[in-house]
């Protein structure tokens, strides 16, 4: 289920989005990395921004921006790769999300999250485990595993048909 | 522990199966190899009694009832034949399935394993059956050969003392002597105590007196015969002294008649008896010793296989990322040392430099291994097939010492079977076909794999009928994959037959002829950064040609640079590299050609490809690979040198990017991309040829 409640306490990493602040659960963090120079791979869509050398693997990042629909990412000191491990099948990727700026982790109890409504994110539901909220603040908690499931990155086939420049 | 000790059971037993496939099939060919069979016998031996004591029990039973049939065979009482061999290859199969045990359960297919003991029960129960009978027959002819005498060898001590005048009569004593030995094997002592003072010595007499020690298939009356002339004035004694030499008695003659020869006395009889007591102790100690050679024989391999160690393969392949890692770590350090110009560091970078490459060498030489165990597996595939198939079809063999990188020799495997299949399906005739076309009836493929540069090449050759050009030709248009008048060179048109869909089989088999194998093989070849070729001659047979990369973790390519990235290419495929000015792209109106020493070669601009905006240079660089055989260049901003390259998968989310095989690591910590040029190329052609489809509409 794609908006199942969240039952249990949790610690949550936060970053922002343009002003949005999103959370993902601390435990698929494995770190968080300053902005490197990222290598774009062609013919591949805007939001996959491209590779970086992870102390000698390489792994994939995508523009979370560009992958919300908003604005692709200003690089600024603030600017962050949060490097996450999401599951596909039985395998665990690692990825890095491009990112404003990291925020904080904090736990929020079961109860302060509710389901993700309907309508009014402007984002796929499917990508929202629910609700946080934080003093006045509301706080997108993702479900990275849908986010970056493979379904989902494989547009880069198919919106990268190339058209030769004549 | 005992999980590890299973493990270590399974592995071995593996590798018992596969050295009991190989040396069944050689059985096949040499059915009366004593020692091949004992080999059989061996494994089967091994197999049995390692299962059990693993707890594989049910493989222990099933394996007792073969190696019961290749008892009989290892004594030679009963003969392999095919039927004995079907018999053990499908036993093998069997008990290569128990071994994946499912929980405390071996998976077995009862009615399979029934099946196959039954049938072996039966060889060896008919064999016991005949056996009875051949026994009776044996006996009785046994009751008359006594008589005959001539299979049973006799001992006979004969003493001959001549007498003295035996000269006078004109005879030679040596040449009596002769015709003894020819008679079997002798041993001889001559006497010579009789003989007088040298004074008193009269050279017209004989004084000399002969011991001899025969054993022969003649009798008495054949020796007697022998002294006939000189029997009246001749002391002669004749003794058969079989009753004294102990039953299946090797005489050593060379031993004894060293022994009789250091004693010149008379008792020859006393020397032969303790000849024989002390040849029994021998004996005994002989067989002593030999358990005890045969133990330090064993114990000796056992030191042997100490020399080499069982690691696993995830453990190789850590090492090799490792090596990987310092490699390029190590060109980092080269880089940093350069630009500090410090000349210390230089001739240390230097010097890590040296050790890193020759770690990586022997990194990625232990992950070598020679082609050959593929290979033989293959000769049970072409017999099952031709089995299958009513053709007759010899595989064999050349260069199974060449060595490749275990992955590629694992992902080798199944499009290899794929091209072999479809040799012996659409390749090789059957046998009438064969005989109406002049050729002998038993088809050949042939396996050969040789070294080249950095490439390994595997040839799959036949002498089957060919590719059919204009099956070809027509199938291809008619499924779309050319235009009707197309011009294809004959290369290009043989390659189509690895085009997806593609059959010209006119009646499918379970083999083939579905039109997936060749394009599946195409693609796994090229998964692995090889290429594959074709060349064929109607009526004679076809060449099918794969050209593989030693290793798959590091190769060498050409570093190049693009608007601020940079990008590899594969070295071994490329030739030249040539400036491109703008003059060039003038010259040629826009179009994508070049012209190279006289040649028209036509080329891929990277920068528009890959939609590069920033600032393009006045004077490009085309780099020039040959790609099947065609050339093929590629326009990039500038060319650094040759770089060693760490594979790196560029992980799931880019599996599908097409014209992209991995990514590497450069010295300054960026990723650069490795250029798949075969698949660009590949891709262009498509998108021309669309464009031109459009074009004219």
């Amino acid at each position: 289920m794609s908006n199942s409640m969240v039952n249990e306490t949790k610690q949550y990493l936060t970053f922002k989005l343009s002003d949005e602040i999103f959370g993902v659960d601390v435990a698929q963090v494995r770190e968080i990395l300053d902005y490197v120079k990222i290598t774009k791979v062609p013919q591949t869509p805007d939001f996959m921004c491209g590779v970086i050398n992870l102390r000698g693997s390489v792994v994939t990042v995508v523009d979370m921006n560009l992958k919300f629909g908003m604005k692709r990412t200003e690089r600024t000191v603030n600017t962050c790769i949060v490097v996450v491990e999401v599951k596909i099948g039985d395998e665990t990727a690692v990825l890095g999300a491009l990112v404003d700026s990291v925020q904080e982790v904090f736990e929020i109890e079961p109860q302060n999250i509710e389901p993700a409504p309907r309508i009014g994110t402007k984002l796929n539901t499917e990508f929202i485990k629910g609700m946080g909220k934080r003093d006045e603040n509301f706080i997108i908690i993702l479900d990275i595993d849908k986010v970056f499931s493979t379904e989902e990155l494989e547009l880069v086939t198919e919106s990268s048909n190339y058209k030769p420049e004549q | 522990m005992i999980d590890s000790l299973q493990q270590a059971f399974i592995e071995e037993t593996r590798e018992l199966l596969g050295e009991l496939e190989i040396t069944l099939l050689a059985v096949e060919d040499a059915p009366t190899d004593s020692e091949l069979i004992a080999k059989l016998f061996r494994a089967l031996h091994t197999i049995k009694g390692s299962s059990a004591m693993f707890g594989f029990d049910d493989i222990a039973l099933f394996t007792h009832d073969i190696e019961t049939a290749y008892d009989l065979i290892r004594n030679g009482k009963l003969g392999v034949t095919k039927q004995i061999i079907d018999l053990t290859l499908l036993a093998r199969d069997e008990i290569s399935n128990m071994l994946v045990k499912t929980g405390n359960h071996t998976q077995i297919n009862e009615a399979n394993t029934k099946k196959i003991i039954e049938s072996f029960r039966e060889i060896v129960s008919s064999f016991n059956k005949t056996e009875k009978k051949q026994l009776h027959a044996v006996v009785e002819p046994q009751s008359s050969s006594i008589d005959k005498s001539s299979d049973v060898f006799h001992h006979f001590h004969i003493r001959f003392i001549p007498g003295k005048d035996l000269f006078l009569t004109g005879t030679n004593p040596l040449m009596l002597i002769e015709e003894l030995r020819e008679m079997g094997s002798l041993v001889l002592s001559a006497h010579l105590d009789k003989t007088p003072d040298f004074t008193s010595l009269n050279p017209e007499e004989c004084y000399c007196y002969w011991n001899a020690f025969l054993k022969t298939t003649k009798n008495l009356d054949d020796l007697q015969d022998v002294f006939i002339f000189v029997a009246d004035n001749s002391e002669l004694t004749f003794e058969n002294i079989s009753n004294e030499i102990p039953k299946d008695f090797e005489i050593d003659f060379a031993k004894l008649q060293n022994l009789v020869s250091q004693n010149d006395n008379d008792d020859f009889r006393a020397v032969l008896k303790q000849y024989f007591s002390v040849q029994k102790q021998e004996k005994q100690l002989e067989i002593n010793t030999t358990q005890k050679q045969t133990q330090a024989t064993n114990s000796h391999s056992e030191s042997d296989s100490v020399s080499s160690i069982r690691v696993s393969s995830e453990k190789l392949d850590e090492l090799v990322n490792l090596v990987g890692e310092l490699v390029t770590i190590q060109a980092t350090l080269s880089q940093v040392a350069l630009s500090n110009n410090n000349n210390d560091m230089i001739s240390i970078s230097e010097e890590v430099e040296r050790i890193t490459w020759s770690l990586r060498d022997s990194a990625l030489n232990i992950r070598m291994l020679p082609i050959g165990s593929t290979f033989s597996k293959f000769k049970r595939l072409v017999r099952d097939l031709s089995n299958e198939l009513g053709k007759e079809v010899e595989l064999s063999t050349d260069g199974a010492a060449t060595e490749l990188d275990k992955t590629v020799i694992e992902k080798l495997n199944d499009p290899l079977i794929h091209i072999i299949r479809n040799s012996i399906d659409h390749g090789v005739e059957s046998p009438e076909e064969r005989i109406k076309a002049g050729k002998p009836s038993i088809g050949k493929v042939h396996l050969s794999a040789s070294q080249s540069g950095g490439n390994v090449l595997i040839k799959i050759i036949d002498d089957g009928a060919g590719l059919n050009k204009e099956a070809i030709r027509e199938k291809a248009i008619k499924s779309g994959i050319i235009a009707e008048n197309a011009e294809l060179s004959d290369s290009e048109l043989y390659t189509l037959i690895f085009a997806p869909g593609f059959s010209t089989a006119k009646k499918v088999t379970s083999v083939s002829g579905r039109g997936v194998g060749m394009d599946v093989v195409r693609r796994a070849i090229e998964g692995l950064r090889g290429s594959v070729q074709v060349s064929s001659e109607l009526g004679k047979g076809t060449v099918i040609t794969l050209k593989l990369p030693l290793t798959l973790a590091i190769i060498d390519g050409l570093l190049v640079k693009i608007g601020s990235d940079h990008y590899v290419l594969p070295l071994s495929s490329i030739e030249e590299c040539i400036e491109l000015t703008q003059d060039d792209v003038k010259k040629a109106h826009g179009r994508h050609v070049v012209n190279v020493r006289g040649g028209i070669i036509p080329y891929i601009n990277l920068r528009e490809r890959f939609r590069i905006t920033e600032n393009r240079p006045k004077i490009e660089q085309i780099v020039i690979a040959s790609i099947n055989n065609h050339h093929v260049g590629f326009v990039v901003d500038q060319v650094f040198g040759q770089h060693q390259t760490v594979l790196k998968s560029l992980g799931k989310y880019y599996e599908k990017v097409e014209g992209i095989s991995g990514a590497t690591i450069l010295g300054d910590g960026t990723v650069a991309l490795i250029l798949d040029i075969n698949k660009l190329t590949e891709n262009e052609e498509l998108e021309e040829t669309k464009l031109a489809s459009n074009s004219f509409k």
